[in-house]
């Protein structure tokens, strides 16, 4: 089935000025095929259902709109955690300003030379989840990515990594245009945790792939905030083996078009994922998280919970869904959606979805928006607090539920800090 | 009987013996028959000579042959939806009757002693009687309901026509009319001018249209303002004659401060091929009026192996247009092979008030896509949204539902519960809402739930002597409970019996 004539000539003039990379022969069909995948899909529409909370304009144009370098002076994220720095300067790895990698149980490298060996263990991963994860659900921006994404790392744990891998993403360039690439492997009882923050680029497309093997973890905590013209697109590829575990916690503030869609499936026994994410909006700000979990094995445990504050026309959208494929007993799926809706002219879209073929299951979604409590807010203030302090502390009480799902207490900690700043320069 | 066998394997505590009980109960349709009556067709095939005929069929004047001609043009260039999670082959539009009337319906009855007995028999065996002497007697005609006596206007639509409507003169006297709507076109037409297709526009989407063309007969109900309808009015479709399509409209228009009930009930004969029924209903509340309509929808599901059954797909709206209006649905969907509906409220007047109650069950391999949208447009508009879906056997059954608070709506509410049981390891539950707020000042509280029916509950159930398949009967029916309690009396045993029914041969 082509696709009609003008989205055919977006499609490639989309990438017309994009090259794919050099590498070896499996590398190169991964993203000869992956161009297929791209152009086959098409870019996406408005009309698109996958779509109809988020325009996809500026994510399908040519060339990046720009975005000023902002300069908050504020200490960067996750500054006080001991972790292992991996630097990219408007989507390039920079290696001096990176900290040396070498620490045990993992190995990281650059994704140019691992795609250039014949024989790698990246083989079984890049390109291949995000291919896994097309469908039912077409993610054209995921396909682009493999098939043209200039840099980024790939990462294996071993054993049990001590420091969190940080990468970080510096904004220096108002036109750039990012796509970086990450394949992780954790291999079986391993355990690793990622981080990430920074602005990255006018334009971020970003895609990680992580495979976790049974019994191993995966921990990732990112932080997207504070850079108000971004447009960014990201997607996060999982599979999970059997009693592996997989948590996933996103901070989002601000940033004029953010769409995180995340793809998990839980293929092995008793595995669990954690897909939590925080955000706050103020003004022009457009954010959509897209999650889409597959339980595929028994007794698996899935949970999703995503809470936005919105304010000054800004936009929150989610659309979730939790399939439970035939055979998938004793499945738990949880999944909340909840806006807190600051003024008038913020906006909450969702669609919270179960798609469920086996019986033996306990599966539950709610979702609840609305404006802040007048009884919470006037009892805190009958306590002597001033009602704009009342508001933030209502505001993160509310937020507290998604930053629980953060397992290491300094990274929360280190979040909590931050909105808390946030917010209190906000009131001034 | 695959079913059945995997559930015996599936459950260990389950003898052969009960599964046999099971097996024998089975192939329990009860309104499969059919009755012999020549009938009168309009040529197979759509065009717009067929339209014409059937507008010609109902003496209808210029106007509305001219607005069902403009419907079938813009249905010609519609695409059948496919968004919906149903799965069905591809529907000949052109291999249907879209008109079929019994032949002594020829010269409509003037009055119900005129109607061909064999029509009254049928609905006479389907528990609907339209002798005005009798009264609606509970389920099957059995009698012994405790409200005996309580008056049921009715009007009944055999294929394309209206077979009578009762109880039209005692209704005159308190000024509502209800008649069908072949007459009312011609009795009253500046009403139906004014409100048909006001809802339900002629090109909505593609079935609603193609409905616009060829709809041939259905019910028309005008109460008057302040007037509290004197006894529930009900109209009973019966799909007899073979490959044809139903499609009726209906149109009930509440006037300000009035109030009607209506109930809405639907079966046909059990068939190997598919019918299509694609009907349409608007309803239009003005300033303080309230609507009650439930359905009670058993049309022939169609045999375990998915074989034959109705293809149900229908659009009812409606429009809460006056300031404090108020319109709840309630739907019992037990029948169809496919079921693709979704009875909506446009809250338009402030304060106004929308509620969908809803049981849908599938067994075997039906599907149904069904749910609600309630659209906020007044300020402090209220909705309420409970469902219930069951799935046993091999079946299908989806929530798909929108909530949409427009900017303007402000200090809305809205409460949304969808629970879905599924009976069995190889049918599915689906739950799709669209949730829209666009106001802070709204509450909007969506919640879902999907699990098994609960082993504890059964046991505590078999423990006092209930077999296995009135056990879940029992649970099921506590499940529902919400949604039938929002029936009417009459309604809500019929429903409770069919929740029953319907699972038999599903045991889990």
């Amino acid at each position: 089935m082509g696709l009609p004539a003008r989205r055919q000539e977006d499609t490639e003039a989309r990438v017309a000025h994009l090259v794919v990379p050099d590498g070896a022969a499996w590398a190169t069909e991964v993203r000869k095929q992956a161009v297929s995948r791209y152009l086959a899909m098409g870019l996406p529409e408005r009309r698109d259902e996958y779509w109809r909370f988020t325009r996809p304009d500026d994510l399908n144009a040519p060339q990046a709109p720009p975005a000023a370098v902002v300069d908050f002076k504020e200490a960067p994220a996750f500054g006080e955690v001991d972790r292992l720095k991996v630097v990219f300067r408007d989507g390039v790895f920079d290696a001096e300003a990176s900290d040396d990698l070498s620490c045990e149980g993992l190995e990281v490298e650059r994704l140019q030379s691992a795609t250039a060996h014949d024989i790698h263990w990246s083989k079984d991963v890049y390109g291949v989840l995000e291919a896994r994860g097309q469908v039912p659900v077409a993610r054209p921006f995921a396909a682009l990515n493999t098939a043209f994404a200039t840099d980024g790392i790939v990462i294996r744990a071993t054993e049990r990594v001590s420091k969190p891998v940080n990468l970080i993403y510096l904004h220096e360039n108002p036109d750039s245009d990012a796509i970086l690439h990450f394949a992780i492997k954790v291999e079986s009882g391993a355990d690793l945790t990622v981080l990430e923050n920074g602005p990255a680029a006018a334009r971020f497309n970003k895609c990680m792939e992580v495979d976790v093997a049974d019994g191993g973890a995966f921990h990732h905590v990112r932080a997207q905030g504070r850079d108000h013209e971004r447009r960014a697109v990201t997607h996060m590829f999982a599979r999970l083996g059997q009693e592996s575990a997989f948590k996933s916690f996103t901070l989002t503030v601000n940033g004029v078009l953010t769409r995180n869609e995340a793809f998990i499936e839980l293929v092995g026994d008793n595995a669990v994922s954690h897909i939590a994410g925080a955000a706050v909006g103020d003004g022009d700000f457009h954010h959509d998280d897209t999650v889409f979990v597959v339980h595929d094995a028994v007794g698996c445990e899935s949970r999703q919970v995503f809470k936005k504050v919105l304010r000054n026309g800004a936009v929150g959208a989610f659309q979730g869904k939790i399939l439970v494929k035939e055979g998938a007993q004793k499945t738990d799926g949880y999944q909340i959606s909840q806006s807190l809706l600051l003024d008038e002219d913020a906006q909450f879209l969702a669609k919270p979805e179960l798609e469920i073929y086996a019986d033996d299951v306990a599966c539950s979604h709610g979702s609840t928006s609305g404006a802040i409590d007048e009884d919470a807010l006037f009892y805190l203030q009958s306590r002597g607090l001033p009602r704009p302090e009342a508001q933030d502390l209502l505001v993160l009480a509310f937020l507290a539920e998604a930053i629980e799902e953060i397992e290491s207490e300094d990274i929360a900690e280190d979040i909590y800090g931050r909105l808390e700043g946030w917010l209190q320069r906000r009131r001034q | 009987m695959a079913v059945l066998e995997n559930m015996a394997e599936a459950k260990d505590g389950v003898d052969q013996e009960t599964v046999d009980a099971v097996q024998s109960l089975s192939a329990t349709y009860k309104h499969g028959w059919e009755t012999e009556i020549e009938t009168d067709y309009a040529p197979k095939g759509l065009d717009e000579n067929i339209v014409r005929l059937i507008s010609e069929k109902n003496g209808e004047p210029e106007w509305m042959t001219e607005w069902r001609l403009e419907a079938y043009r813009r249905w010609l260039k519609m695409d059948e939806p496919e968004w919906a999670m149903v799965d069905y082959p591809a529907i000949d539009f052109q291999d249907q009757y879209y008109y079929a009337k019994p032949k002594s319906m020829a010269e409509k009855p003037k009055s119900l002693d005129e109607v061909d007995p064999k029509l009254l028999e049928t609905y006479e065996k389907l528990g609907i009687p339209l002798k005005e002497q009798m009264v609606l007697a509970g389920v099957d005609g059995a009698g012994n309901s405790p409200y005996e006596g309580r008056k049921v206007a009715v009007d009944a639509v055999f294929d394309s026509v209206s077979v009578g409507t009762t109880f039209q003169a005692e209704l005159e006297k308190a000024g509502v009319i209800f008649c069908s709507i072949s007459e009312a076109v011609r009795k009253h037409p500046d009403l139906v001018r004014k409100y048909l297709g006001s809802v339900v526009p002629q090109s909505d989407n593609f079935y609603a249209t193609l409905n616009s063309a060829v709809y041939s007969d259905g019910s028309f109900v005008y109460v008057p303002e302040g007037v509290r309808c004197p006894m529930e009015l009900s109209t009973y479709f019966r799909i007899n004659a073979e490959n044809t399509g139903q499609f009726e409209r209906t149109l009930i228009i509440a006037d300000k401060g009035s109030y009607v009930s209506y109930l809405e009930g639907c079966t046909a004969p059990q068939r190997d091929t598919n019918q299509l029924h694609a009907a349409v209903v608007e309803l239009v509340a003005l300033e303080d009026a309230e609507i009650k309509y439930s359905t009670v929808q058993n049309w022939y599901p169609g045999d375990e192996n998915g074989r034959g059954g109705i293809y149900n797909f229908v659009t009812k709206r409606a429009d809460c247009r006056g300031a404090r209006s108020k319109v709840m649905w309630t739907q019992v969907e037990t029948g169809s092979a496919v079921t693709w509906k979704y009875p909506s409220c446009i809250l338009r007047g402030a304060e106004s008030q929308g509620e969908f109650y809803s049981i849908a069950i599938t067994n075997n391999r039906q599907q149904a896509d069904t749910g609600t949208k309630m659209v906020h447009l007044g300020k402090n508009t209220k909705s309420r949204i409970v469902s219930k879906g069951i799935s046993a056997g091999r079946a299908q059954n989806t929530y798909r539902g929108l909530v949409s608070m427009h900017p303007r709506a402000s200090g809305s509410r809205n409460y949304t519960q969808c629970d879905s049981l599924l009976i069995g390891g190889k049918c599915g539950a689906h739950t799709v809402p669209y949730i829209e707020v666009k106001n802070n000042s709204s509450r909007v509280e969506h919640e879902a739930t999907t699990s098994k029916v609960d082993e504890d509950q059964l046991f505590y159930c078999r423990q006092r002597g209930m077999d296995e398949e009135e056990a879940v009967a029992l649970v099921v029916n506590g499940f529902c409970k919400d949604v039938l309690q929002a029936l009417p009396m009459e309604f809500a045993m019929e429903a409770q019996q069919l929740v029953a029914i319907s699972l038999e041969g599903s045991v889990g």
